[in-house]
């Protein structure tokens, strides 16, 4: 006992003699986290090494924190990858699609502190924070449901005057690349990707620019979800640079532009020409995306949808 | 009975027993191996150098189909592919087409007049084990139809056992089967557990005659990979210093990607030199390479990443 005693008497002046001299030792270190984006399920820094700093309001003495900042060859990767898990998210039923994305919304329900906290690091305050987090996760409620239900809204059985069923229905196109809006950050990100991988594409998003980080902490939820590797890929960095590659590629399908400037945008959709990708932008207000009837449309999916149309013999 | 002993190279001395060259070899640092290998695929080739590495992986493939589906029109289909490869006219043929051996009088008239070679697994591919009698019938059959180049397998379960004289006059006897075609031998070193194995396996092949040693036949998990190259590739190089006599090296099973074909090209380059960068003494088995070759020359001369949507399928 004396002896602890002296052990504690002596921790303590040790202390005191620091403080003394100007240092007074932290209680503990906080863990900091390294951002990574997500490819093909996997977290990955850039293949480059480059790193863009982003504000931590939250920290004292106004720390930078770094997120990848993606290169060229990451985006060509992240398309292999998409590629690959395209087969397998199309080919699940569509009852089946519904089912994993509902089960994404459960994985964000529980994470919704740490994505609410995420907002407000990226600039928000704490009750629009908490407002666009409920948003986002309820959209994806709403794409579960629509996944077993637009085909019967977007088919036909087409009038043919000959010996002959004609019907069309919809198909999914394949990889497809998205410049997610700037604000909201969350809920535009999700709301542009939800409707194209309910047709049963895969994405490549370029996050928003002004808050990446939130995007990058989806990208964990997204991960723990059923969601499979490689069917939403989520990348950093900056879209001038990244698109007119992603706008090049062959392998990939279509383009779902928010908030890119014209110059951009035409920069894009004539680099597009080589496989005659469609090129869809959508520029809505910040507030049209919590407009919960609007922004759940089904006319947002038929975008991403190829219309397959089939003539058959009635043997008349 | 005379076939079980075999025909080989086995000389019989004096008092009438077999004797055999020394199949001794140096052994092989394993974790050495692995790291020069990974890190001779760590170069960075740009430009003209890799467009020039690329279009000379084409000229070194044998372009390869060993499925139970081979059909007459699979292979002819193929063997237009080797012949041209790409629409441009800097694309060369690739080295050979690697059928089974019914295939074979299918490949060569598809091949007929062009430089195209055709090559045949045979000795009871993929385990060899089958009688001596039957494997080397297989290979003289397959020659007979027109093959120019004959992959056989060795006997594994007898080399992992230690028979290695009953390999080298199973090696030996082919050799002789084989007439005029050269012979190239698969170790099926996924299937040898260590490197030691392999280099020993390698010595005993170039040894026994054969004109090209070979990794894999492309159904056993690992096949071909950089490290076992690189032991392979020693062997040949310590062959050549012992003999200075020049053996082919043929990594095949697993080489998917551009990418892995420089990288093999540069384990080539640093152990053997330039005198071994022709398809004359090193080829590459492949059958999905191609197209990631074709697409990589795509990117580089339109500057936009391709997709396999746009390139044939066999």
């Amino acid at each position: 006992m004396a002896r602890a005693k002296d052990k504690e008497t002596a921790g303590a002046s040790a202390r005191a003699d620091e403080r003394e001299n100007g240092f007074v030792p932290p209680a503990r270190l906080s863990v900091r986290k390294a951002y990574k984006m997500l490819v093909g399920g996997q977290f990955v820094r850039s293949e480059s090494g480059r790193y863009i700093q982003v504000a931590d309001p939250m920290s004292l003495g106004g720390t930078k924190e770094n997120v990848p900042w993606a290169s060229r060859k990451d985006v060509r990767d992240a398309v292999v990858v998409a590629r690959g898990a395209w087969e397998g998210w199309s080919g699940r039923t569509a009852y089946n699609r519904g089912q994993i994305l509902y089960r994404l919304a459960e994985m964000l329900e529980a994470r919704q502190g740490e994505l609410s906290r995420a907002l407000e690091r990226g600039g928000l305050d704490a009750s629009r924070a908490a407002t666009e987090t409920a948003a986002a996760i309820d959209r994806v409620v709403s794409y579960a449901g629509w996944a077993d239900k637009y085909q019967s809204l977007f088919s036909s059985l087409n009038p043919v005057a000959g010996p002959h069923f004609n019907f069309t229905v919809p198909e999914s196109m394949g990889v497809v690349g998205v410049v997610a809006p700037a604000r909201p950050a969350l809920l535009g990100l999700l709301g542009a990707v939800l409707p194209i991988i309910t047709a049963g594409n895969t994405v490549i998003v370029l996050a928003s620019e002004e808050d990446p980080r939130t995007a990058l902490v989806l990208g964990e939820a997204l991960a723990t979800s059923d969601l499979p590797g490689g069917v939403i890929n989520v990348l950093t960095g900056r879209a001038a640079e990244l698109l007119p590659h992603l706008a090049k590629h062959m392998e990939v399908a279509a383009l779902d532009l928010h908030g890119v400037t014209p110059e951009l945008a035409r920069k894009a959709e004539e680099a597009a020409i080589v496989n005659v990708k469609r090129v869809r932008t959508r520029s809505i207000d910040e507030a049209a995306w919590f407009d919960a009837d609007g922004a759940t449309s089904p006319r947002w999916i038929e975008r991403f949808v190829e219309m397959k149309t089939i003539w058959h013999p009635s043997g008349a | 009975m005379a076939a079980e002993g075999g025909n080989g190279k086995g000389a019989v001395g004096p008092s009438g027993v077999r004797t055999y060259p020394d199949f001794s070899a140096p052994t092989v640092d394993k974790v050495m191996v692995e790291e020069r290998a990974a890190s001779l695929g760590k170069r960075s080739i740009k430009k003209e150098a890799k467009v020039a590495g690329l279009l000379l992986s084409i000229a070194m493939m044998d372009l390869t189909t060993l499925e139970g589906k081979d059909s007459p029109g699979k292979v002819t289909q193929l063997c237009q592919k080797a012949m041209r490869p790409h629409a441009s006219p800097e694309v060369p043929p690739c080295a050979a087409i690697c059928v089974y051996p019914k295939l074979v009088p299918v490949a060569k008239r598809a091949l007929a007049g062009s430089s195209v070679k055709v090559a045949s697994v045979a000795t009871a591919f993929p385990s060899g084990l089958s009688a001596l009698d039957v494997k080397l019938d297989d290979v003289r059959r397959a020659v007979a139809w027109g093959a120019d180049e004959i992959d056989m397998v060795i006997d594994r379960g007898a080399l992992l056992a230690g028979e290695k004289t009953r390999i080298f006059d199973e090696i030996a006897a082919t050799k002789e089967a084989c007439g005029q075609a050269h012979l190239k031998v698969i170790l099926e070193t996924g299937e040898l557990g260590t490197y030691d194995l392999v280099r020993e396996a390698s010595q005993i092949a170039m040894l026994a005659g054969a004109d090209f040693i070979k990794t894999s036949t492309g159904k056993v998990t690992p096949a071909a990979t950089p490290a076992v190259t690189l032991v392979m590739l020693e062997a040949i190089r310590d062959f050549f210093y012992a003999t200075g006599k020049r053996i082919g090296m043929k990594p095949a099973g697993g080489i998917r990607t551009a990418k892995q074909a420089l990288h093999y090209l540069v384990l080539v380059k640093e152990t053997l030199g330039d005198a071994w960068l022709t398809p004359d003494l090193f080829r590459l088995g492949a059958s999905t390479l191609l197209n990631d070759v074709l697409m990589q020359l795509e990117k580089e001369r339109t500057g936009a990443y391709q997709s396999g949507d746009y390139f044939s399928k066999d």
